[in-house]
């Protein structure tokens, strides 16, 4: 069941957007939610489904995995949908029952809202199936690198990046206590909330000693092995854009502009 | 009470870029009162071998069946299973989350459905079977050391008076006093419940000094099933695998090299100190 969850994972394929800088596919992910918002009529919105297909082809991620991912969050995105086919109030009525009224605006807004969601989690995750979690602290800490005189940018990125490398453990840790309770009789299954909530004790206690002794552990071996934080600390292979890369900033840039002239003629 | 396998295939993760075939097409049958061993390097299936046995995996393909029915069947009660199938995971220790070890102890027992004194009695005869002192009962578990955890959490699964029990690794990370304990107690209950043992391990010695019959496993299948003789009379292919047989049979079969009548097939201390002696005419 935990198997389910692909926000965040990483897909592993030899393409060309693989191989991109982390950086240019960070850029580009925020350039592209923020061209979902900058574009209000269809005509922008096929231009980011286009960009988003074509991102997808060259990924070689199967769209279905993609997908599966969707699954997650298609709770999230109804409610949105509903609450804006709802309280949207407009002139023109469509349906009216017991006390709610369906407008055409409201109708609009909400498949916008949708369209709009779900090409922003189909990008984000886009990203994180190309990118090791690695890469994406390792970026992030580079972009970041103007701020270092009011943040510990390098310690931030050391702690998103174990944060990340945990999540998959914990995971594994999870689905072992589990059987090893479920070996021992325990069920999660079954019962109401409230039952539930308290067959978790025997999962979560278990789960969070683990946690802790693996911190600890973690904390340790980083210091025997000379870890001191950021200063005066260098990179193995550190980030250097290619060719390919600035092909990929041209062509963002390009999707950029498309969608802010659409805006405009439009 | 036997459990047998018809074909099994497991594979992790199907459909995605990840997916490992951890299993394939095993078919093996664990009659009554046997004590086993399962042998195979890191990432054979052994794992996932034994999560058959209590119906915690399901197989991609293939049957489980316990006493002959299809664990797998539709109105098939896999709680009750489980109760019969005890499974004691790899450092089951880190399982133990009550206040003191005789609730946690009780943590089994009490999912079956039984009364607050038949858990309390179960569960006393379950610490004892696994030789924990009575002082220990109403401390924390976190307060034990490794090995006294260890046998609490072997306890919590005896409590559910499983007619099998299944132990992966039991002796992972004891010095060697704290695994021939465990393993004589593992032993003993084998005797005396009449249960039948399965016994995951790497020692060779430990396998040739306890089991009766020995399961290799190697890339999700099962090259060799026999008893401790046949198997490591195989033993070159057992180096193959990354395995080895046990250090008597290599001096055994350097002494008959060297031209000494000695039997090779001795697996344990014993049998060789009497064949080499046999074969010196003393």
């Amino acid at each position: 069941m935990l198997k389910d969850i692909t926000i965040g994972q990483y897909y592993p394929a030899d393409s060309a957007i693989h191989k991109l800088d982390p950086r240019v596919k960070i850029i580009t992910t925020v350039i592209y939610i923020v061209s979902l918002f900058v574009t209000n009529d269809w005509i922008g919105y096929l231009a980011a489904f286009l960009f988003l297909a074509a991102c997808i082809k060259v990924s070689k991620v199967p769209l279905s995995f993609i997908l599966k991912g969707m699954k997650s969050i298609a709770f999230l995105l109804g409610i949105t949908v509903v609450f804006n086919l709802i309280f949207t109030p407009g002139e023109e009525v469509l349906v009216t029952f017991w006390k709610i009224t369906i407008t055409e605006k409201g109708l609009e807004m909400a498949v916008r809202m949708a369209i709009r969601l779900s090409f922003l989690i189909v990008g984000t995750s886009l990203m994180t199936l190309t990118t090791t979690p690695n890469q994406l602290t390792n970026a992030l800490e580079r972009l970041m690198k103007p701020l270092s005189f009011m943040l510990p940018v390098h310690e931030i990125a050391m702690m998103m990046s174990i944060a990340l490398r945990f999540i998959p453990i914990l995971m594994e840790e999870t689905d072992k206590i589990m059987k090893a309770q479920m070996a021992r009789g325990a069920d999660f299954e079954t019962g109401n909330i409230i039952v539930r909530i308290k067959n978790m004790v025997p999962l979560l206690v278990p789960l969070f000693i683990s946690a802790f002794r693996r911190a600890n552990d973690l904390a340790m071996a980083m210091e025997a092995r000379c870890y001191h934080g950021g200063a005066g600390r260098t990179q193995m292979k550190p980030l250097s854009y290619r060719g390919n890369d600035w092909v990929a900033y041209g062509v963002m840039w390009g999707y950029l502009a498309v969608c802010i002239v659409l805006r405009i003629v439009f | 009470m036997s459990i047998e396998l018809r074909n099994v295939t497991y594979k992790y993760s199907t459909g995605t870029a990840y997916e490992m075939v951890a299993l394939d097409n095993i078919s093996l049958q664990i009659p009554d009162g046997q004590f086993i061993g399962i042998i195979g390097h890191t990432g054979s299936g052994k794992s996932t071998l034994i999560q058959h046995f209590n119906g915690l995996i399901r197989p991609t393909s293939g049957q489980v069946l316990f006493d002959g029915e299809d664990i797998w069947g539709e109105k098939y009660d896999r709680r009750h299973l489980r109760s019969q199938v005890g499974l004691v995971f790899q450092y089951p220790e880190h399982q133990l989350f009550e206040t003191d070890v005789l609730t946690d102890v009780c943590f089994g027992p009490k999912n079956l459905g039984c009364s607050e004194e038949e858990c309390k009695e179960r569960a006393l005869e379950a610490l004892h079977q696994v030789g924990l002192k009575e002082k220990y009962y109403h401390m924390s578990p976190f307060d034990l050391s490794g090995g006294q955890k260890r046998r609490v959490a072997i306890a919590g699964v005896l409590a559910m008076n499983p007619k099998m029990l299944v132990l992966d690794e039991p002796t992972a990370g004891l010095d060697p006093k704290g695994r021939d304990d465990i393993l004589d107690k593992v032993k003993e209950l084998h005797e005396t419940r009449g249960i039948s043992i399965a016994i995951v391990s790497h020692s060779m010695e430990d396998m040739a000094k306890y089991v009766e019959r020995i399961i290799v496993m190697n890339h999700g299948h099962m090259p060799f099933d026999g008893t401790p003789r046949e198997v490591f009379s195989h033993y070159l292919e057992l180096e193959k695998i990354g395995l080895a047989a046990p250090q008597i049979t290599y001096i055994m079969h350097a002494l008959a090299e060297h031209g000494l009548a000695v039997n090779t097939e001795a697996t344990t201390v014993s049998e060789a100190k009497e064949s080499i002696l046999k074969a010196l005419g003393r």
